[in-house]
């Protein structure tokens, strides 16, 4: 690549940057335009990234990774962090995925924020957030990366907490902040380890000699990843704060919480692939979380009633499959990103599509209450069903050539592995095609509940406006050709390999006609239980009784009670005893010394007289005093 | 004479000049005790010049003379400000320094 | 270099003297007096100075210390007060023990440290004051001590200085006119206040009169005709011893020693003594 491509890759992150900083600085003055500015930066960034892929389009595989220097960040004798960037094809598929959605969900937010008092803000932390995830991917080396790490985190934590005059919102973005705190714990360490282990913390020292280093501490590293990986993409046991961040305008939950930071994991663990390798136990311990997340997250989506909280929990699995995917080694690292960039894709739109159908229903979540909605928003219904048919896996729609492939690799390998992993994606594969269609009926099939109690007359559902339509029909062609056309010729995987590394194909353990046909199976058997029961059947306005599993599910599988018993209350037990010794123990000494100090001074005090002349006796008793000490000294030495 | 009967006269007159500024009360005589303990190191200065054949005791003594001669005028001006202030002369009334 | 014997038998004069004068400083009452023994104390020194082969210093002494500071001494003496004599009885619990106690300790330490000392045989200043002694003083000074010269300088001024700030009054009030002086005269009568100047004290020729108050219309004695100074001193005299040597002494002149002295009372000595 040219060097002056090179030189465009800080400007991928200063532009978005400079419209942060811009409409925060400039304040209220920029109400009435600071929304257009966000979009323009947007869109400029999204330029760039393309200048940048053109130009990478066009060298050979084998020049495609190149690194951009602004200079020094860190010197501190041996150990220097450069101010770098990464370019190649990893970083540029993240760069277009992030600007290109975010660009669009710059758009769809200047019309559904419209009535916001507080757009401009708003339209301050997405640029936030795109400058923050850009750094993410495109750092060449951890420490870099962390910054970015954390500015996602903080523009998730400020968009969640939005509209903080609520107490939930503002809970709910605490929590975020909190859990994401302790995945952070795990990449701090992991920095720590690498430090300590290669002495540097680019990638290129660390992943090259990854290979070398002693088992033990690449399999702590690859675990302290993983935990930074399960905090920041919600996986478990860190998956608690996901739900509760749907607080958030729907555009944020679109962007953030679906398409592109949740998958921040995703991408660490990618990218540190080497370390992995070099790890055998702690890949496989990344795959057994994926795959577990995988069914967590569908089982929990079977009973959400929130329609914001149901996509949330699929996108929980669907992350799920992209680290079962990364888990496997070289031969997943692809298709996790594949399923990324598709899922960024179909899942922003049904996300948008939520956001389109809470704008007709008064900002009502309750899919319990919608329904019929399809003649009354056949803009929505129609790429909210393109993305349904996505998620679903459906030929020849995008996501049956992420998934397929997802599920064919976990049925690649030997012993018990196989079978458990490519067991649960398949089933994974089964309950998604249940919870999503279950979503899509629930909300434009069946009866017109919003018909049925208070308030019933003062409801119009309308569809969106132009601005909001555009993104959400653009995102659905990507949920309907971007699988194909990615996918033609294997292209996206041997555009990878200059990052992910050649893998050679190997077969499953099962016939891959058998696998496409058994998941297909499972896609139409699941679709069709929720047809019958949610678009057939009357749906009740409130949840009815269920058995012990669906209650469970509905309260997200006991996860608050689980971390609250396992972590809060030991936790708060812990800083009260704590507090308790400080003031008994710590504060009673120190105070009591004070104290002390000050009842030797007041005893001193009395012996000031007031008088200079007894001053200056104590003076002159002092002068003889030293007077007749040196004169010993000098006569006795 | 052995000019150290210089140097006794010279610690004599200076604890002398001390006692009287522990024991007067008279602002203006514990000033003049001052002075006279000034003089007193100023009479060392000049015999330890010429015991040594060395002039710059007395340089140091002319000194002393100068600085002191500033002092009274600034201590002086101290005493005449308190005075008015206070209609009296007395140290023990200046005891404003006690707890 | 030897100690001559006129500088031994000066010493031996001055010295007790000056031990002496010095140890009034602890003693007298008046402050004057105090000040006049520094003034002795002083001059002594500057003799011993001369003898000390430290003429300039000498003069220095006597020009700076006893010719201005002492002066100064007086002068602040004469604006708080020279009448005001010192009460001697000590205060402050313990004080004047530990005063002489920690004098003599002092001085005592101080001449065992000079006994207990072995000195270099005394050179002398015959060869440094060759060039007579304030010219070697100037080389020392303007050579070595240029810099302590002029800081001593700039210390001087900024003392004089210091002085004229700290003794400058300011004015809190109006500048009083006349008419506010007299109307504040008036308004004091009822107080007491005399509108008149004060009767002056009486004159007699054999007395020094100001001591002598004068008599009203009643012949009673004025007490406030006589200065406030002798009143304070208790230095004034009775009217009434005077006018009886007076009419004794006049009596015995004009009609012979038989005659009885008339009493001196409210009602017979009016007019004879104004």
């Amino acid at each position: 690549m040219t060097t002056q491509t090179l030189s465009l890759a800080p400007w991928l992150v200063a532009t978005p940057l400079i419209g942060a900083a811009l409409l925060l600085l400039v304040g209220r003055r920029s109400d009435r335009w600071g929304h257009w500015l966000g979009v323009l930066a947007s869109t400029a960034t999204f330029v760039i990234g393309l200048v940048i892929l053109l130009d990478m389009l066009g060298v050979d595989a084998e020049q495609r990774v190149a690194t951009s220097s602004v200079g020094t960040w860190i010197d501190a004798g041996a150990f220097t962090v450069d101010l770098g960037f990464q370019l190649d094809p990893l970083s540029m598929t993240f760069v277009m995925l992030v600007s290109f959605v975010g660009t669009l969900i710059h758009v769809y937010s200047v019309a559904y924020m419209s009535h916001d008092r507080d757009r401009r803000r708003f339209f301050a932390y997405l640029n936030l957030f795109v400058a923050a995830m850009l750094l993410l991917v495109l750092a060449d080396n951890y420490l870099l990366l962390f910054v970015g790490w954390e500015g996602v985190g903080l523009a998730s934590y400020l968009l969640i907490g939005f509209w903080d005059h609520k107490l939930p919102n503002a809970v709910a973005g605490k929590k975020a902040f909190l859990m994401n705190r302790v995945g952070d714990m795990g990449l701090i360490v992991a920095m720590m380890l690498m430090l300590a282990t290669f002495g540097a913390l680019d990638f290129g020292t660390v992943l090259g000699s990854a290979e070398a280093a002693d088992q033990g501490i690449t399999t702590a590293i690859g675990l302290m990843l993983l935990l930074a990986a399960c905090g920041k993409s919600a996986q478990l046991p860190l998956q608690a704060w996901l739900g509760d961040a749907m607080a958030g305008p729907t555009p944020v939950s679109a962007l953030i919480h679906a398409a592109t930071m949740v998958t921040a994991g995703v991408y660490l663990l990618v990218r540190s692939g080497p370390l992995l390798e070099a790890a055998p136990d702690a890949q496989l311990v990344v795959a057994i979380v994926g795959a577990l997340t995988l069914l967590f997250g569908a089982i929990v989506g079977c009973a959400k009633d929130d329609i914001k909280k149901a996509l949330a929990a699929s996108t929980m699995s669907q992350i799920g499959y992209m680290m079962l995917a990364a888990g496997l080694g070289p031969v997943g690292y692809a298709f996790a990103i594949f399923h990324l960039v598709t899922h960024g894709f179909f899942k922003a739109g049904l996300f948008l599509g939520a956001g389109s159908v809470m704008h007709a229903m008064d900002d009502d979540v309750d899919m319990r209450r919608f329904g019929g909605l399809a003649r009354l928003l056949p803009v929505t219904a129609i790429t909210m069903g393109l993305g349904w048919l996505a998620i679903l896996g459906v030929p020849p729609f995008s996501g049956f050539y992420s998934k397929d492939k997802i599920i064919e690799t976990a049925f690649v390998g030997e012993g018990w592995q196989p079978w458990v992993f490519g067991t649960a994606a398949l089933l994974g594969a089964g309950i998604t095609a249940y919870y999503m269609s279950r979503l899509f009926f629930m909300t434009f099939a069946g009866r017109r509940r919003w018909l049925i109690g208070e308030g019933a007359e003062a409801r119009h559902p309308h569809e969106s406006p132009a601005l909001m339509i555009w993104p959400m029909i653009i995102l659905a062609v990507g949920s309907v050709g971007l699988g194909f056309a990615l996918n033609a010729g294997d292209r996206f995987v041997h555009w990878l390999e200059p990052v992910t590394g050649h893998a050679e194909h190997e077969e499953p353990v099962l016939p891959i006609w058998l696998i496409v046909s058994l998941t297909l199976l499972l896609v139409v058997v699941g679709a069709a239980i929720a047809f019958r029961q949610y678009a057939v059947a009357k749906v009740p306005t409130t949840p009815p009784p269920a058995p012990a599993l669906v209650r469970a599910a509905r309260v997200d599988l006991h996860q608050d009670d689980v971390n609250e018993t396992l972590v809060m209350r030991p936790g708060q037990y812990l800083t009260r005893s704590m507090v308790f010794a400080d003031r008994t123990a710590v504060d009673a000494g120190w105070l009591g010394l004070a104290g002390g100090v000050g009842r030797l001074g007041s005893w001193l005090r009395g012996w000031q007289s007031g008088y200079a002349r007894q001053y200056a006796a104590i003076t002159l008793g002092g002068l003889g005093v030293i007077v007749l000490v040196i004169w010993l000294v000098a006569t006795a030495g | 004479m052995e000019l150290t009967n210089y140097l006794y006269l010279a610690v004599v007159l200076f604890a002398l000049g001390a006692t009287t500024v522990l024991l007067r009360r008279n602002t203006i005589v514990v000033f003049m005790g001052i002075e006279l303990m000034l003089n007193a190191t100023n009479l060392a200065l000049v015999t330890f010049a010429r015991m040594h054949g060395d002039i710059t005791g007395q340089v140091l003594a002319f000194f002393v003379m100068v600085v002191a001669a500033a002092e009274v005028v600034v201590g002086l001006a101290i005493i005449v400000t308190i005075f008015r202030a206070r209609r009296s002369a007395s140290v023990d009334d200046v005891n404003l320094l006690k707890s | 270099m030897t100690v001559s014997g006129g500088e031994t038998v000066l010493f031996w004069v001055l010295a007790p003297l000056m031990v002496i004068a010095a140890a009034g400083l602890l003693v007298v009452r008046r402050a004057v007096h105090a000040a006049v023994c520094v003034v002795f104390v002083m001059i002594s020194l500057a003799v011993l100075y001369v003898a000390q082969e430290a003429p300039f210093l000498g003069v220095v002494q006597v020009v700076v210390y006893t010719g201005a500071v002492m002066m100064l001494f007086l002068f602040v003496l004469m604006l708080v007060g020279v009448d005001a004599a010192d009460s001697l009885t000590e205060t402050i619990r313990g004080q004047r023990w530990i005063g002489l106690l920690l004098g003599a300790g002092l001085a005592s330490v101080l001449c065992g440290v000079i006994a207990q000392s072995t000195f270099p045989p005394p050179q002398g200043l015959a060869e440094a004051n060759a060039v007579t002694n304030p010219v070697a003083l100037a080389r020392v000074v303007m050579e070595h001590y240029v810099v302590a010269m002029e800081v001593v300088g700039i210390l001087l001024v900024t003392a004089a200085l210091a002085g004229l700030v700290l003794t400058h009054r300011r004015r809190i009030g109006n500048k009083p006119t006349q008419r506010a002086l007299a109307e504040a005269k008036i308004a004091a009568v009822p107080t007491g206040r005399h509108l008149s100047p004060l009767p002056a004290p009486g004159v007699y020729a054999q007395n020094n009169a100001m001591d002598t108050p004068a008599l009203d219309h009643t012949g009673r004695p004025l007490e406030h005709s006589v200065p406030r100074v002798l009143r304070i001193r208790g230095q004034q005299r009775e009217a009434a011893e005077l006018l009886t040597a007076e009419q004794t002494l006049v009596h015995r002149e004009l009609e012979g020693p038989d005659d009885p002295v008339p009493s001196v009372g409210p009602d017979s000595s009016e007019g004879e003594t104004r």
